[in-house]
């Protein structure tokens, strides 16, 4: 009973202060928002715009040195010169195709994981969906190279099955075909998709998991077939998650410049472009302005995304 | 005349739980039919059996005499109003209502002209172009049930439909179903575990148990006759006197300790474990020397002296004629 009554004495410090924070809930959060935003905010954002801005300086062809007066030159150089046009194209393309398949094959993944495994097998689906970002990135991506290579593990498979005819008429393919798996664009798509397919499947499978099953009972109890009911129901509320996923396979591959200096045909990307510009070339302004057409595509997509209704079910 | 549903010897197991075991009944064609039983005891199982989102692992359910144990939902001409509304919230009011339609291709018109029929139908002329969030409690049951009629189907299942509404409206939205229900001459399936709700609206209560029916009557017979010790105290929250009588509370005064019988009564001494003051009634529990629990609800200001603490030795006392024999086992 004394300790009770010195308690309500003299509260201790600590306490003080907490039941000062609990009386004032808002401050409370708001005195937590401090780091993250400053984090977000100066970094994040800062750095964001201050590349924004480099990308209006132009170089001094015969000095190399960046001239700090706003001007368009650097764009105009960007979308002018045909060999920078092609990169900013390549990307695209591949982006979108990586994006495409990964939800494609996605899908059925995450809503096997949403709405059919239970309890262990379940925590095992999850489990094996993340499992490969646990390993060193580069370490995966000199894999991929091993087994896609032409005395590779993949080619010889294929060989060992009879099928090395197949494997060659698909290389012969102009635009995605090449030498072997390992330099070919095809090569460099599957790298990708592999690399990218767990931020496809887990923002799919979070918005299925949000979806009452009550809502697919009563599209069929109306009297829509599973397939009436997958475009209808099933699909229009997991278009948050697949446009959630998409961004992060889109840009993603807009974006990276380590799969296509190791795996793949040898043109290149504009991951590739921004390292090489910034490092060996000295022409930040140049790979500013690439970096801003990764930023201006998403914008697009997500505008687009936006318009198709893909929010509408948020 | 075919029964609107016929269940023979129906089973449904999950796992080790047998949820529905060998049930047969059968509903006829504008029947108010409520399905009434505490949380588990398989009611909701057997509407989900009647609506296909659950498949039968023994025995026949039949509509309108066709066997349709193998048959999907979108197979059945049965229509559910379920207990969470399940409104589609990436559509507004309208094109939840003409869901049914459209996935049958009606055109686009006449899907309009049904939807909004229906709308009208529930008192909701002007919500077509809203969100289903946008939507209070009450409009949400409305739409659900709009929904569920456009297809006209010839029975509507209806899953604790009014469960989430608070009590005033709960009572408003009984008149109309039922109300509704009449007019449209469909067959109503009703599951619900508030006795008072499946008592006031139902042609006839199954009342369940276990994965069983323990009775299926009228309301009267239901209240009046109870055939089994859980039907007693579940529906007419009566008391059950040594395993063979219900007597309701209402039936039972409680009086002095020394109080004389009168003829044709029956008496039992007991002790007051509690008391509640209830509005209209006030409501006793007494444990008898016999190790019984009895429950006796006396109208307010009705011999209810003062002093009358738990603890207070008391008679209860009933007439002979207001005992009902339990028949059934």
């Amino acid at each position: 009973m004394t300790t009770c009554d010195s308690n309500l004495a003299a509260p201790h410090p600590l306490r003080t202060a907490s039941t000062f924070f609990y009386r004032r809930p808002s401050l409370a959060v708001y005195l937590l928002l401090v780091p993250p935003l400053l984090w977000f905010g100066t970094v994040y954002l800062g750095s964001l715009f201050a590349l924004l801005a480099q990308s209006f300086y132009a170089i001094d062809e015969y000095t190399a040195t960046i001239v700090r007066r706003v001007t368009l030159a650097t764009y105009a150089q960007l979308f002018t010169q045909p060999a920078n046009l092609d990169i900013v194209l390549r990307t695209t393309q591949m982006a979108i195709a990586v994006t495409i398949v990964a939800a494609v094959m996605a899908f059925p993944l995450a809503n096997f994981m949403a709405r059919h495994a239970r309890g262990r097998v379940k925590a095992f689906f999850y489990v094996a969906v993340m499992l490969p970002m646990w390993t060193s990135y580069l370490v995966k991506v000199y894999a991929w190279r091993l087994i896609l290579a032409k005395e590779g593990i993949l080619s010889w498979c294929l060989s060992a099955l009879g099928l090395d005819g197949i494997l060659e008429a698909v290389l012969r393919t102009p635009g995605i075909g090449g030498p072997s798996l390992s330099s070919s664009y095809l090569g460099m798509f599957i790298v990708f998709v592999y690399m990218w397919l767990p931020f496809m499947v887990l923002p799919i499978a979070a918005a299925l998991e949000r979806v009452p099953a009550s809502l697919l009972a009563a599209s069929a109890d109306l009297g829509a077939t599973p397939s009436q009911t997958f475009w209808r129901v099933t699909l229009p509320l997991a278009l948050p998650g697949v446009a959630a996923g998409s961004i992060f396979t889109f840009s993603l591959t807009l974006g990276d410049y380590i799969i296509p200096s190791v795996v793949g045909a040898p043109g290149y990307f504009i991951g590739m472009m921004v390292y090489q510009q910034q490092g060996t070339a000295g022409n930040i302004p140049l790979a500013a302005a690439f970096s801003v057409v990764p930023i201006v595509l998403i914008g697009i997509y997500l505008a687009l995304a936006r318009r198709a209704g893909a929010f509408d079910a948020l | 005349m075919t029964a609107a549903i016929e269940f023979r010897d129906v089973r449904r197991v999950f796992g080790a739980i047998v949820a529905v075991n060998r049930v047969s009944f059968a509903i006829e064609p504008g029947e108010f039919f409520s399905m009434l039983g505490p949380s588990g005891s398989g009611k909701t199982t057997c509407l989900r059996l009647i609506a296909g989102f659950e498949l039968p692992d023994g025995g026949e359910v039949r509509l309108d005499g066709i066997d349709v144990s193998a048959t999907p939902p979108y197979g059945r001409n049965v229509n559910t109003v379920f207990q969470d509304y399940a409104l589609f919230p990436h559509m507004s009011v309208l094109d939840n209502v003409t869901y049914g339609l459209r996935v049958r291709r009606v055109p686009a018109a006449e899907c309009r002209r049904q939807g909004e029929e229906m709308l009208a139908l529930v008192k909701l002329e002007d919500t077509g172009a809203r969100r289903p969030v946008q939507l209070s409690g009450g409009q949400k049951q409305r739409v659900a049930l709009a929904r569920a009629l456009v297809n006209r189907p010839k029975v509507l299942l209806l899953d604790e439909p009014l469960g989430a509404l608070d009590l005033k409206l709960r009572e408003e939205m009984q008149l109309e179903l039922r109300s509704l229900q009449r007019r449209l001459g469909i067959t109503f399936v009703y599951v619900t575990h508030d006795q008072g709700e499946a008592l006031s609206m139902s042609d006839r209560v199954a009342v369940f148990n276990s994965g069983r029916i323990e009775q299926l009557d009228s309301p009267q017979s239901l209240y009046n006759r109870p055939r089994t010790a859980f039907v007693a105290r579940f529906v007419g929250g009566a008391n059950v006197i040594d395993g063979h009588y219900a007597v309701r509370a209402e039936h039972i005064a409680v009086a002095d300790a020394g109080a004389p019988v009168p003829a044709g009564a029956m008496r039992v001494a007991g002790t007051i474990l509690d008391t509640q003051y209830h509005g209209a009634v006030r409501r006793w529990q007494v444990r008898t020397d016999d190790d019984q629990l009895i429950t006796a609800t006396r109208p307010e200001g009705d011999a209810a002296p003062a002093g009358r603490e738990p603890g207070t030795r008391v008679a209860l006392i009933w007439a002979r004629a207001s005992q009902s024999p339990l028949t059934a086992d």
